[in-house]
């Protein structure tokens, strides 16, 4: 089932003569993990803002082509319709965050949309679990350190029961640990039956839970599908991307040596690599 | 080696009860390119504040090329120590760009032609100058992220010290940065690295100094450092990918030799196998 469909979109902000997207034309089925990328500047954060309808609603400017949420023609529904479908998660977790505990900051949303006092406290027990994040129910969200507050972020979209999450750079200010561990819980959602997409500049733990990946570069698709196959081609460096250097190095070494496959994590790599090197394996 | 920043058995805690630093003693040397790596919450950015007197020690001391933090005000300390912090729009005030890149200029007394001078320098030399007249809030972030480096620049520091520089940058904009630090290096600047980009350091740096919980873990050269899995455990951290590969395969000579970049992976796998390059 088709989830969400961009269609020929071409959009500029107010006063603006060059377009910040580009006859872009995408297709999201249910339960697929999108990586979005792109160099900056591309269009990415632009592209998702059209996902729940921030454009053109809010941002107005010049928008051609349509973009479909569940069949609807964003034009024709308002952002807190959309946004019962599409949850979005930004950047900067601070800037975020409203209140003063995390069960608070859990069911603010609920609260506003008038959804019964019973039904919040349930969605609240079940939104801290899926996160896994119980313990910090009582906490102030200020004082949480960044994965930790950027997990209440994502537990307050998930009440509101979207079908589709969206996040713009959510690990940007992580440390490699915190990032991984998050990443994880979107593969953990992903596989609860939530649609996922995801911008980001750092791929290195994304690749293997994803299924596809866009790359937008002065907003245009350049390369869109399995996020391997497209990383592993020729030029998708040069479009100023961070490849993971376990997939450049398996490019590297594949002008030398036959490779069967492109590995899909470090880890992966390593024990390919094991192979090579120790000879268990023919080489071409 | 000429000491440039002397830290000594420095501790902080914020008024909130939260020790941010404890005991922390560290050398940093003139003309070196360092990196403080660490975790979220590590306490690297407190350790940097104290470096141009915006947090002066509670305990123990710093030295700015001799001088003590307590005994020099921020504006001198300023002088001698630029520090770009992680977000750029934080930091901007003036209306145009080229304004932003002239304000300490002016506040430090420059003349007018020096001014000028070096403004445009800096601004050419980060692709600005075409932006001279507009507002630094019309900039891209990775153009942000530059005016912040060059309005630092513009006043010729000896010791720069970036903070999170990487974040949210694309590959292009990382390369470029990397120049720019060799470049200070060239001009026997101090460069100061302040991270949790594991990937970044792999390349172009001198000296890794590892921190957690406001405390130095451990140092070392990035080959060192960059391959003590135990000691970035303890930091919270991860190893890089090509020395996490290099690990795992568990090969003597790959061991030995360390590699940080998939081109020196390559090379000693090539090696092994007897492939010519």
């Amino acid at each position: 089932m088709k989830v969400l469909v961009v269609e020929n979109l071409t959009y500029y902000y107010p006063g603006s003569t060059k377009p910040a997207l580009k006859n872009v034309s995408l297709e999201i089925e249910k339960g697929d993990f999108v990586i979005i990328t792109g160099p900056s500047g591309s269009g990415k954060s632009t592209l998702i803002r059209t996902f729940n309808g921030l454009i053109p609603h809010f941002y107005k400017g010049r928008f051609e082509g349509r973009v479909l949420v569940f069949g609807v023609d964003t034009r024709k529904a308002s952002v807190a319709e959309l946004s019962k479908k599409v949850g979005m998660v930004f950047q900067d977790p601070e800037n975020q965050i409203l209140t003063l505990s995390v069960e608070r900051e859990i069911a603010f949303g609920l609260e506003n949309l008038g959804v019964d006092p019973r039904e919040i406290r349930l969605r609240v027990n079940e939104s801290l679990r899926s996160l896994r994040i119980e313990h910090l129910r009582y906490r102030v969200p200020f004082e949480l350190s960044i994965g930790e507050q950027q997990k209440v972020i994502v537990a307050s979209i998930l009440a509101m029961k979207p079908e589709i999450l969206v996040f713009d750079e959510p690990t940007a200010h992580m440390d490699p640990f915190s990032a991984l561990m998050f990443i994880q819980i979107l593969n953990e959602l992903n596989k609860q039956g939530y649609t996922i997409i995801v911008v980001e500049h750092r791929l290195d733990f994304l690749v293997k839970y994803a299924n596809k990946i866009v790359v937008l570069r002065d907003g245009k698709i350049v390369k869109i599908g399995d996020p391997l196959k497209v990383l592993a081609e020729e030029d998708v460096e040069h479009i100023g991307i961070n490849v993971p250097k376990y997939i450049t190095l398996f490019k590297k070494l594949s002008s030398y040596v036959s490779i069967t496959s492109i590995p899909k994590s470090s880890d992966e790599a390593s024990k390919i690599l094991k192979e090579i090197v120790y000879g268990n394996r023919d080489r071409g | 080696m000429e000491t440039v920043i002397e830290v000594r058995n420095l501790s902080y805690t914020y008024p909130g009860g939260i020790t941010a630093l404890k005991n922390v003693s560290l050398d940093i040397y003139r003309g070196e390119k360092l990196v403080i790596l660490g975790s979220n919450g590590a306490g690297k950015s407190t350790l940097i504040k104290h470096f141009n007197g915006l947090l002066k020690p509670q305990r123990g001391y710093i030295k700015v090329f001799g001088v003590d933090t307590r005994k020099a005000s921020v504006a001198e300390l300023s002088k001698k120590v630029g520090i770009v912090f992680q977000n750029p729009y934080h930091q901007f005030f003036s209306e145009k760009v080229w304004d932003e890149v002239a304000f300490a200029l002016k506040n430090f007394g420059y003349s007018e032609e020096t001014i000028k001078y070096r403004v445009t320098k800096v601004l050419r030399l980060f692709d600005l100058y075409d932006y001279a007249d507009k507002s630094p809030f019309e900039l891209s972030s990775g153009e942000m992220r530059r005016l912040a480096i060059a309005s630092v620049l513009a006043y010729d520091p000896e010791v720069v010290v970036l903070d999170e520089p990487t974040v949210g940058q694309d590959r292009i904009q990382k390369e470029k940065l990397r120049e720019y630090i060799k470049l200070l290096s060239l001009q026997n600047k101090t460069v100061i690295l302040v991270t949790h980009d594991i990937e970044f350091v792999t390349e172009g740096f001198d000296r890794i100094v590892v921190m957690s919980n406001g405390t130095i873990l451990g140092e070392g050269s990035p080959k060192e450092v960059l391959y003590n899995e135990e000691l970035l455990k303890k930091a919270n951290l991860m190893l890089p990918q090509i020395p996490e590969i290099s690990i795992r395969i568990n090969n003597n000579i790959i061991l030995e030799k360390k590699p940080l970049t998939d081109d020196e992976l390559l090379s000693l796998v090539l090696s092994i196998l007897g492939v010519r390059k």
